[in-house]
């Protein structure tokens, strides 16, 4: 039913994250069309928050730059409506609890309908807590995506069964950010996700060359690249466009060799 | 008063990534289990008395008594624990615990250091690893705690991230906790956090709380009439609030951080200035924007200086059995050198908002009633940054 289904369906996804008015908004409009064009499935808009723990030294700076820019939560509700009129690219948006609950959980997942967002991962938002949201999500279309970390072990069965959109596979302990190597078996926590459900399962965190790529996506059924990109724009600032759309392109080859 | 594991009222849960849900499922458990072991609990009340110097004592403060002219004032002297503050409390109960699951290394937070500097103390007794997490600001501003610290043996990591300040401790404790949770724990410093932190730590505490109301029936013969604490998240007063919940005829007051005024914009008053959220792994209030970014907050009590308050006073306040009073850097600074000059104890600037709102509500008592007041911590380490605020330029 949502547009998240169809970024599985053109071989192993390539799902890419930026966050949102970094360095401004018309940069991120901008390179989420680049990022469409050059072979990404589905994008995820990350909503910059003031502590971002379950984030890296890469995206903290990059929350911190749209911040400072004066980026709000409204303003990317209003970036969604102008890019929608002229894609139907899987967009999800990715934050943590606070600014969501503090907008008010029903007129946030409203505006998300309203504007076109399809999804939302809310990483600080773990499955026992999620009750509280999860039936506003599905009031209003909107998939709610549960994480799986390299912890959770026995946990895996009961988030994976209630999965939706597609599930988001911790490949690491620790926050975001590059990694030489990862480290986990991820293709054994994916197999206990079989066992229970066909959700679309993509690995993230840690993820930054061909080779990881290539290799996660060999397991899984797609590959999610944050702070690699965020470091592009980090280092191209509101010239990103060539940098972006370079890399974007050899991960989605990468990922589907 | 808890109705849900975790939950105090609609506050508290476990707002945490994916990735730490099961260690806090580890530490709950094993906490459970440490509560109904006799060997725990025993241990626990040796280092309280034989390494920690409890119970501490219950003063009559007289001279303060006579100068207000009102209720019986008496001073609860958590200032003489050992590392000289109620901090010491909470790190031997949780390093302990740490010990029990098998843990070889801990990680705190600090602000001011007293935290960090008690769970230095601990780790080193008990001979774990011990990394600390401290602003960058507040590494500057304490740098005789940071030296203490590794004194100790303690690694100490000055945050950059963000503001610099204990919020940003908090985070990037969490970032390490989330890296590396095999061989460590994650001592909390306050009761805060994800649960089961809030009621542990309140657990650890609540002997403040037992011991008032054991040595005031000794000397009184009856409960008091008023107990006051200073709150940022809160540990001192809970533990000195918790034994005193179903007594209704006790006021329950908390003292918060209100800088240079709750109505300006520089303060750390949560309850005044704050609303509902989510942070820091709980839900409770905090001082946010409308965007629901948090607050930069301000108090010349680096201890006091975070934009939250536990979920457990969160529900005190909601349900009116506890009351919370915004007390400002003036009227706290005033009631510093107060006491300094009227009993001879120079309380943490912490302690000193608790002071002061107790110099304005023991006039309007009678001279039968009786206030405690938990004098939290000492104020050897606020003295250099007292003078300066006086204006007399001397560093530590």
């Amino acid at each position: 039913m949502s547009r998240i289904k169809n970024a599985f369906t053109k071989g192993k996804a390539f799902i890419s994250f930026l966050t949102g008015g970094d360095p401004d908004i018309a940069t991120t409009e901008r390179l989420i069309r680049v990022m469409e064009e050059n072979g990404a499935d589905l994008i995820e808009i990350g909503i910059p928050f003031s502590d971002p723990i379950a984030e890296g030294p890469v995206i903290q700076a990059a929350d911190e730059r749209a911040l400072k820019g004066g980026c709000t939560t409204d303003d990317l509700f209003e970036m969604v409506r102008r890019l929608r009129r002229s894609t139907q690219i899987p967009l999800v948006f990715m934050t943590y609890y606070n600014p969501v609950f503090s907008y008010g959980n029903e007129k946030f997942l409203k505006n998300c309908q309203e504007a076109g967002i399809d999804g939302v991962i809310i990483p600080d938002l773990p499955f026992e807590e999620s009750d509280e949201i999860r039936d506003t999500c599905h009031q209003y279309g909107i998939d709610l995506i549960n994480m799986i970390a390299p912890t959770s072990e026995e946990r895996i069965a009961r988030i994976a069964a209630s999965a939706e959109g597609f599930l988001y596979c911790v490949s690491s302990l620790g926050v975001t950010g590059m990694r030489e190597q990862i480290t986990t078996d991820v293709a054994s926590m994916i197999e206990k996700v079989r066992k229970i459900s066909n959700i679309p399962c993509a690995i993230g965190f840690g993820i930054s060359g061909s080779q990881q790529a290539k290799e996660m996506g060999a397991v899984s059924d797609g590959v999610i690249v944050g702070s690699a990109i965020v470091k592009l724009i980090a280092e191209h600032g509101t010239d990103s466009d060539a940098a972006v759309a370079d890399f974007v392109k050899q991960m989605k080859e990468a990922a589907n060799p | 008063m808890e109705q849900k594991k975790g939950r105090f009222g609609q506050f508290g849960g476990q707002y945490v990534p994916e990735t730490l849900m099961p260690v806090l499922k580890e530490v709950e458990e094993a906490y459970e289990a440490a509560q109904k072991d006799p060997a725990f609990q025993a241990e626990l009340n040796r280092l309280y008395s034989e390494y920690a110097g409890r119970p501490s004592r219950l003063y009559y403060a007289e001279k303060m008594t006579r100068d207000l002219g009102g209720a019986k004032i008496y001073l609860k002297r958590e200032d003489l624990n050992h590392t000289g503050s109620h901090k010491i409390n909470n790190v031997l109960g949780q390093v302990l615990l740490a010990k029990r699951m098998g843990k070889t290394r801990v990680i705190a937070e600090t602000g001011a250091g007293q935290h960090g500097v008690a769970t230095a103390t601990a780790a080193a007794l008990m001979g774990l690893e011990c990394e600390i997490f401290m602003g960058k600001l507040d590494t500057d501003r304490q740098a005789l705690n940071v030296y203490r610290m590794e004194l100790l043996g303690a690694k100490v990591h000055a945050v950059t991230s963000g503001t610099q300040v204990l919020k940003d401790a908090v985070n990037e404790a969490m970032r390490e906790w989330a890296g590396r949770m095999d061989d460590t724990l994650y001592v909390l410093g306050s009761v805060m956090g994800p649960h089961p932190f809030p009621t542990i730590v309140r657990d650890f505490q609540k002997i403040i709380g037992r011991e008032i109301r054991k040595q005031l029936l000794e000397k009184e013969g009856k409960l008091p009439d008023a107990v006051i604490a200073c709150v940022g998240g809160g540990s001192n007063a809970m533990g000195s609030f918790y034994e005193f919940i179903e007594d209704k005829e006790v006021r329950l007051i908390g003292c918060e951080a209100a800088g240079e005024g709750a109505d300006t914009p520089r303060n750390a008053a949560t309850i005044a200035n704050g609303r509902l959220g989510v942070f820091h792994g709980m839900k409770s209030l905090f001082c946010q924007n409308q965007y629901g970014q948090i607050d930069e907050v301000y108090s010349i009590s680096a201890g006091l200086d975070y934009p939250g308050i536990g979920p457990e006073h969160a529900m005190l306040h909601d349900t009116g059995r506890a009351q919370y009073v915004p007390v400002t850097d003036v009227e706290a600074v005033e009631a510093f050198e107060y006491l300094s000059r009227t009993e001879g104890i120079i309380p943490a600037v912490e302690s000193a908002h608790a002071v002061a709102y107790a110099r304005k509500l023991a006039p309007q008592m009678r001279p039968e009633q009786i206030i405690v007041i938990t004098v939290s911590g000492r104020g050897d380490k606020d003295v250099a940054a007292i003078a300066r605020y006086r204006g007399v330029e001397i560093y530590e």
